[in-house]
């Protein structure tokens, strides 16, 4: 029997995908003929993957990411692969090598990052379902700057096999859709163990939403709505608390002192790996050739100096000065300290509550060019980064508008419990519809 | 404080490629987030970052891997079966 296909021509004007898919294939399953979007991060057979740099123009895997096989098994449709910072460095999608994806809501501003994108293809309506990934809110970000739902899954849970590397110990692949209903339905494919990624634990999701919250204890921690959130965001949010606290969850005020550091440890830990991670881009095995005749030294330098946009080397370098020697303990070990001082606060307040709940960003979507300065940019990521660093399970959801613009609440778990997550966010969402 | 010349260095460490009309601007923004980075000096303790991993085995059988033709596939020069690359030496 000849494969089903379906016809997929969006009218991509906001450019969010990189890569379309005009008659892709589906099969049967519980996907069967869904549009799923997957990050250009993501490895996918004979689809040319760029994950947004111009070092990979052209290339094209030889292999799927497990996530992309699991789709296909399900019967998913795959639509084409969308826009990003390049290789995930960034909070905009405007570090893209192909341009920035503009937000569906808002033509002046930015969707979010790195999985722009994603998140722009599912909010349009141009499809039903997208992956992302999330190294350091990359996942949560565009999901509250475009009004859908994000979950970064517990490290671990979902395969990393095929997903282009940046910095392997704070990133997971993750659901985006529109509900939270359809977010777990995704999660549940991609989702469970994967003998080729060493980090994959055998831990399915196969849930069913549950709104009952009754007697769930969410603890909200002074610091999630420190300096730098706009009161507009911060009331939104509050709102959305008191809705959960009126589906009989209770509301417990904490502290999180590692806070403070935590932004600096997620940017030194993921600068390092980058740095050796990156090294593969050589223009050797794949993407735009290096000039052979030249010296290894010469013929590397230029191809990189060309091909990598500034943010990625930027990162890269800032990555190669702290391992470098003398600088080691002043900042990576320090960095390592830090992250377990944030990953002590999460499990010292997950003896007292199930959950934690804030904003997801700080502010609502930035207008294109407002984060021009790379520190201002890497400040906005302060909410999301904790999730990562100490591997925990995060999800956002919208929750109001400031200015006309959605603003994202977000809930997270204890390692594992994405379900815990789900079922808080499921609630709010049942209230509020 | 970095300096232009340091800058310059781990460019060529990281063989990033960097033209000289770029270290001004590298070098400000490298500054302010090392800056930023200083918080870190007031973290107590050496305890690191407890990873919770434990080895992975699995039996040492080959398994199907890629084809030559397919890991040759995206390289921009080959040459009698291998990549070709340029001189090290």
């Amino acid at each position: 029997m000849a494969p089903s296909r379906l016809s997929f021509s969006p009218d991509d004007r906001i450019n969010a995908f990189l890569t379309t898919c005009p008659e892709p294939e589906y099969g049967t399953g519980s996907l069967e003929g869904v549009t799923v979007a997957i990050k250009d991060n993501i490895s996918t057979k004979g689809i040319r993957t760029t994950a947004g740099s111009r070092i990979l123009e052209g290339y094209i895997p030889p292999y799927d990411a497990h996530v992309v096989s699991l789709l296909i098994a399900e019967g998913a449709a795959i639509a084409g692969k969308t826009n990003m910072d390049e290789f995930g460095m960034g909070t905009t999608t405007e570090n893209s090598g192909y341009g920035p994806t503009l937000n569906p809501l808002d033509t002046g501003r930015v969707p979010g990052g790195s999985s722009g994108g994603s998140a722009a293809a599912v909010a349009s309506g141009m499809v039903r379902m997208a992956l992302g990934s999330d190294t350091g809110g990359s996942i949560r970000c565009p999901a509250a700057f475009c009004g859908i739902v994000g979950l970064k899954p517990t490290y671990g849970r979902v395969s990393r096999y095929g997903l282009i590397a940046y910095a392997n110990s704070l990133e997971q692949i993750g659901p985006m859709a529109m509900t939270v209903g359809e977010t777990s339905r995704l999660m549940q494919v991609i989702a469970g163990h994967d003998p080729r990624d060493t980090t994959s634990i055998e831990k399915p999701y196969c849930h069913t939403p549950d709104n009952n919250i009754q007697g769930r204890r969410i603890g909200v921690p002074e610091e999630f709505f420190g300096a730098g959130v706009d009161p507009a965001v911060a009331a939104s949010v509050w709102e959305a608390i008191e809705v959960l606290e009126k589906k009989g969850a209770e509301i417990v005020t904490c502290r999180m002192p590692s806070m403070e550091y935590a932004l600096a440890a997620y940017y030194v830990t993921c600068t390092c790996e980058a740095s050796s991670n990156l090294a593969r881009f050589d223009g050797v095995r794949y993407g735009p050739p290096v000039d052979t005749k030249k010296s290894w030294h010469e013929a590397f330098q230029e191809r990189r100096g060309i091909s990598f946009g500034k943010e990625v080397r930027r990162r890269i370098m800032l990555g190669t000065f702290a391992l470098s020697s003398g600088y080691y303990g002043k900042y990576y070990a320090k960095a390592q300290s830090a992250r377990q001082q944030v990953k002590n606060d999460f499990m010292r307040l997950y003896k007292q509550v199930d959950v934690l709940a804030g904003p997801t960003m700080p502010t609502i979507a930035f207008r294109l060019g407002e984060k021009a300065d790379p520190l201002s940019m890497y400040l906005s990521d302060i909410l999301t980064v904790p999730a990562n660093l100490a591997g925990v399970p995060a999800i956002s959801i919208p929750c109001g508008t400031v200015e006309g613009m959605p603003v994202g609440l977000q809930i997270m778990g204890r390692p594992f419990e994405d379900e815990v997550v789900i079922d808080t966010a499921y609630a709010y969402e049942q209230a509020v519809v | 404080m970095v300096s232009e010349r340091d800058v310059e260095h781990i460019a060529e460490l990281a063989d990033i490629g960097i033209i000289k009309d770029e270290l001004d601007e590298f070098t400000v923004q490298f500054n302010k987030i090392l800056d930023y980075f200083d918080i870190l000096d007031a973290v107590e303790g050496n305890s690191g970052y407890e990873q919770e991993l434990n080895n992975v085995l699995r039996e040492d059988v080959a398994r199907p891997s890629l084809s030559q033709e397919d890991a040759l596939k995206n390289a921009g020069e080959t040459e009698d079966g291998f990549f070709k690359a340029p001189r090290v030496m």
